[in-house]
């Protein structure tokens, strides 16, 4: 467990985690909003910004766990036991995303399907001209 | 077990420490992960609150990946309060904020409680309590918004796919591009019932309607058939509770039931203060949108109030052991403050969530 901080040293401790934390939110604010345009008007790629955005949210994932929770401070074993546990979740975040992506083509196809058998489909996603707007949209 | 017991203890005898040690581990008596049970099991519990929330958080990852379009959340959470409109994230980064500093205090209510300093302990445990306090009453007001404002609802979703290249416009603007492409949109306008806080109003509702004859049916008055689409203006969620007299009910609601018919298309479209919904503008040409996925409420909605429960549930936690500190009761406990310990692991797992909700709902 590490010896018993004194005063000066928690709130040290303290202070440097708040700004380590603020500091990676903000960055992580800021390429949302210069990414989307609301600031500068530039436009990123997704691809680029989505994966820098999810790293600095493991960071500050890590930090929070190891430093402020100090599970980096307890035994490996202990460690260990709640870690690895947790690494399971990065295939079922794999598989299920794959899954929804699966779901996502199988209604295409079906909606495709429909078009070739002659009856009007609508693309849902796209922007379309006020008169060619569905009566009625389902979200299944 | 005993069998070996016996033999390690008659080892000890003859070969001595390695032994020693052996035995010792077995017969219990010594933790090998040095930590203290209660502490171990809020470890433990915390972890299965990951795989619930992981869980939650991957529902939502599916479906957006099987949807077409998913709202934008620049656009969905562009509300803050004193008057920021159209600014996104702002709100949000308060909210993240407000729960980082609540995460490092009670960190510090922590190392206090390890010196055994009780008025240090009581002290950042208080303003752990406030910084909860101000996070959830920011989250019952971008609910507020969300549901009576936007009209996001668990049921409901009028944000979709707002694709780049478009602009939300007002009302006005609409019916200047209606005028300019000759789109044959028609003005009117209809008295509807508001049903508001302080009881039943009426007032006069402009829209833009689309003539289209297809909808004739016997049963049917002209009025109600000769419009299939009708573009409002939209005041606020009441908007889902009128009636229309002059409207095509088919549209605006069903007598008995007299709400709109929520799956119309339709938009919010909201700038400089001003809803349109049903178009917006794309390189001068009035655009629409059918409503968005109804997922991404019903999703919001519980995710960030299973989020907001935890978070609930933790201020009454610091509550408790916050006025168990200042009665001096963990003071004259054999394991000190060790509640405190269990709380910060508690609260930090709350920020911990956060981190994650915050990516996937604001920041992707």
């Amino acid at each position: 467990m590490g010896h018993v901080l004194s005063s000066k040293e928690g709130m040290k401790l303290a202070m440097k985690g708040f700004m380590i934390l603020l500091i990676v939110t903000l960055v992580e604010v800021a390429i949302a909003l210069l990414g989307n345009g609301h600031i500068g008007g530039m436009h990123w790629p997704k691809m680029l910004m989505i994966p820098v955005m999810c790293i600095l949210s493991l960071y500050k994932a890590y930090y929070i766990v190891s430093i402020f929770m100090h599970l980096g401070s307890e035994t490996k074993g202990m460690a260990a036991s709640i870690v690895l546990p947790v690494a399971l979740l990065f295939w079922a975040i794999i598989a299920f995303l794959w899954e929804g992506d699966t779901w996502n083509s199988r209604r295409n196809g079906v909606k495709s399907d429909a078009s070739k058998v002659g009856q009007s489909i609508q693309q849902d996603n796209m922007i379309q001209n006020i008169n060619e707007l569905p009566n009625e949209i389902r979200w299944s | 077990m005993a069998h070996d017991t016996a033999i390690d203890v008659e080892n000890k005898e003859h070969d001595g420490h390695k032994q020693e040690v052996k035995s010792d581990v077995w017969q219990g008596g010594e933790s090998p992960f040095k930590s203290s049970y209660g502490k171990l099991m809020m470890w433990y519990f915390l972890l299965s609150d990951a795989f619930t929330f992981a869980g939650f958080l991957i529902a939502y990852g599916a479906l957006r990946f099987s949807m077409d379009a998913w709202p934008v959340p620049d656009h969905v959470f562009s509300t803050a309060p004193f008057g920021l409109e159209n600014s996104p994230l702002i709100f949000v980064t308060f909210m993240t904020f407000v729960l980082i500093v609540s995460s490092v205090t009670v960190l510090r209510a922590v190392q206090e409680g390890k010196l055994e300093n009780q008025g240090g302990v009581v002290k950042w445990l208080v303003i752990t309590i406030l910084g909860g306090a101000v996070f959830l009453g920011c989250q019952a007001w971008e609910w507020t918004k969300l549901i009576a404002g936007e009209g996001t609802t668990i049921y409901n979703n009028p944000f979709s796919s707002q694709l780049e290249e478009g602009s939300y416009i007002t009302f006005e603007r609409a019916k200047e591009l209606n005028e300019q492409n000759g789109m044959g949109l028609v003005e009117k306008t209809m008295t509807v019932n508001v049903h508001t806080d302080n009881g039943h109003t009426t007032e006069e509702l402009s829209y833009l309607a689309k003539p289209n004859p297809k909808f004739v049916s016997a049963e049917a008055t002209p009025n109600e058939v000769e419009y299939t689409q009708l573009y409002f203006e939209k005041i606020d969620h009441h908007y889902f509770h009128r009636h229309g007299n002059d409207a095509g009910k088919t549209y605006v609601g069903d007598a008995d039931k007299g709400s709109f018919k929520v799956k119309d298309p339709y938009l919010i479209a909201y700038h400089e203060g001003n809803y349109f919904p049903g178009a917006y503008e794309v390189d001068n040409q009035l655009k629409g949108e059918p409503m968005g996925p109804k997922s991404f409420g019903t999703l919001f909605f519980f995710i960030t109030g299973f989020h907001g429960f935890h978070v609930f549930s933790g201020l009454i936690i610091l509550l408790v052991i916050a006025v168990n500190s200042w009665s001096g009761f963990y003071g004259s406990r054999k394991n000190g403050y060790e509640m405190v310990e269990k709380v910060g692991l508690y609260w930090h797992f709350v920020d911990l969530v956060w981190v994650f909700v915050f990516l996937v709902f604001y920041l992707i």
